[in-house]
């Protein structure tokens, strides 16, 4: 196959001695050699997300040598990202992301250049960005920026990179190439907001990303190096706790909207596509809310009320707030005989998502007096009791 | 048909585990079949209609039915079904 990036050999810039001997290692594999190398050091990756994914690509392409590598993330390191963002360390807590992650790769080769982006991929800018670069890394912790990144690379025709990770399961491919399937051809839709928890509330083997991040970073230098058999085509999925790893084959979808009809000539709303209306928590079609100043007060006025906390048992073990019974959402709808509808019932989860489908269930069945806890028990510990700790 | 339906492990607990024993002639028979075993499942595979999510993809052994008539393609004995939402971790 074609590399990614084509220079003519004698286009190449030279390497210097320094840069020789770093990359030894390399030079002695006939498969990179050093004409391998200035390929490297001569193409331009774009890694979407600087976070669990984001990490180990940004660390081992710039160790191997990746002449640019841009970085699109708009967000600052927080400690519970420390226990998988192997990027960032403990006196980075606080700062920008993209501050961080360009020291580290700074001080682990000061002969790649990081070009960043300090914010959300959208619709207006995305196209600009991903014009500049060869191929495209997704390490994004979003559906709607994955349709995005999909969406542009195919437009623009660049490779595009795919991992994707969910509590000890990964999955990786190479989309968008001429000849293979895009991101819309495995999944043609997103799931509805809400059915998929996110990592943050599901959780995540810290060493998963890793494992994903290590493969995407594989195939993008078998991309620039045009040597082997890149995932294209194909879908690896990976298993963390039984460690198998299966390719699954992959199609071109004639009828795909992006790379089968291409229908999809510019790029669309994909908050819309993903039904994202706003902020999910903020306007859950109407379900009530309490902040967790006025469940303070309620409970300080001694009010007749149930506290239901719908969150999982060893998150329980972990953190609670004073009074709630827990009453996990996986048992919720065969729980639902034991609420009286007559008294008024507040639910809470981590940070308000779980607990808005427990409200709707508890409306579905009719009840009335039922609010939800806006930002869940994270936002109680932020703005009532500290010493309830944040996880 | 005897066929092995494999869950991912968010899936898995709302089975007895992430390996389903099931029957049918076709992925949609066995899908039914499982759904109706465990009614907490059955929203996952499938939506209301009976007609497969296009956020969940299902691999009879490596192939991705859609490309083989979707919950209509044909199974054999020993076939193995694999089910793969979507994720969007990273």
């Amino acid at each position: 196959m074609a590399t990614a990036t084509a220079p003519l050999a004698t286009q190449l810039e030279e390497l210097s001695s320094d840069e020789i001997l770093r990359y030894s290692r390399h030079l002695i594999l006939p498969e990179v050699a050093l004409e391998g190398q200035q390929r490297l050091k001569a193409s331009r990756v774009l890694l979407i997300g600087a976070g669990g994914l984001g990490s180990p690509l940004a660390l081992y392409l710039a160790a191997a040598g990746v002449g640019t590598i841009g970085l699109v993330d708009f967000d600052v390191v927080d400690v519970t990202n420390l226990q998988r963002q192997i990027v960032h360390g403990s006196k980075d807590v606080g700062r920008p992301k993209l501050e961080s992650a360009r020291d580290r790769l700074k001080d682990l080769n000061p002969h790649v250049h990081v070009e960043g982006f300090e914010t959300r991929l959208t619709s207006e800018n995305a196209l600009e960005i991903v014009r500049d670069f060869d191929i495209v890394i997704d390490g994004t912790d979003n559906f709607a920026t994955r349709y995005l990144t999909n969406d542009a690379c195919v437009i623009l025709g660049k490779p595009n990179v795919y991992g994707s990770i969910y509590r000890f399961e990964g999955q990786s491919s190479v989309f968008a190439t001429e000849e293979g399937p895009c991101y819309r051809c495995l999944y043609p839709e997103p799931p509805p907001p809400g059915l998929v928890p996110s990592c943050a509330e599901g959780g995540v083997l810290g060493v998963l990303p890793g494992l994903v991040g290590t493969i995407q970073a594989t195939e993008g230098i078998k991309l620039l190096l045009g040597i082997g058999e890149p995932l294209i085509g194909r879908l690896l999925l990976i298993d963390a706790l039984t460690m198998q790893f299966r390719a699954m084959k992959l199609r071109k979808n004639p009828n795909c909207p992006a790379c089968g009809t291409r229908e999809i000539r510019e790029l669309i709303d994909y908050d819309q596509f993903c039904g994202i209306g706003g902020d999910p928590l903020q306007d859950p079609n109407g379900i009530p809310e309490l902040t967790p100043a006025e469940l303070a007060a309620k409970q300080q006025r001694q009010d007749d009320f149930d506290l239901i906390d719908v969150r999982e048992p060893h998150e329980w073990a972990i953190a609670k707030i004073p009074g709630a019974r827990l009453v996990p959402l996986s048992a919720f709808t065969d729980s639902l005989h034991q609420f009286d509808s007559a008294r008024d019932i507040v639910v809470h989860c981590k940070m308000g998502g779980r607990s808005a489908k427990a409200v709707r269930q508890l409306q579905a069945a009719g009840f009335k007096k039922v609010w939800n806890l806006a930002g869940g028990i994270l936002r109680w510990s932020d703005d009532v009791d500290p010493k309830v700790p944040k996880y | 048909m005897a066929v092995t339906l494999f869950l991912p492990t968010v899936l898995a607990k709302l089975a007895d585990g992430r390996e389903i024993e099931s029957t049918g002639d076709t992925v949609g028979a066995v899908v039914a079949d499982v759904a109706t075993r465990y009614p907490n499942l059955a929203p996952r595979l499938r939506d209301e209609a009976g007609q497969p999510y296009p956020f969940v993809t299902f691999y009879l052994n490596d192939e991705d039915i859609r490309f083989n008539g979707g919950f209509d393609a044909k199974v054999s004995d020993g076939d193995e079904l694999t089910v793969v939402p979507a994720i969007a971790g990273g």
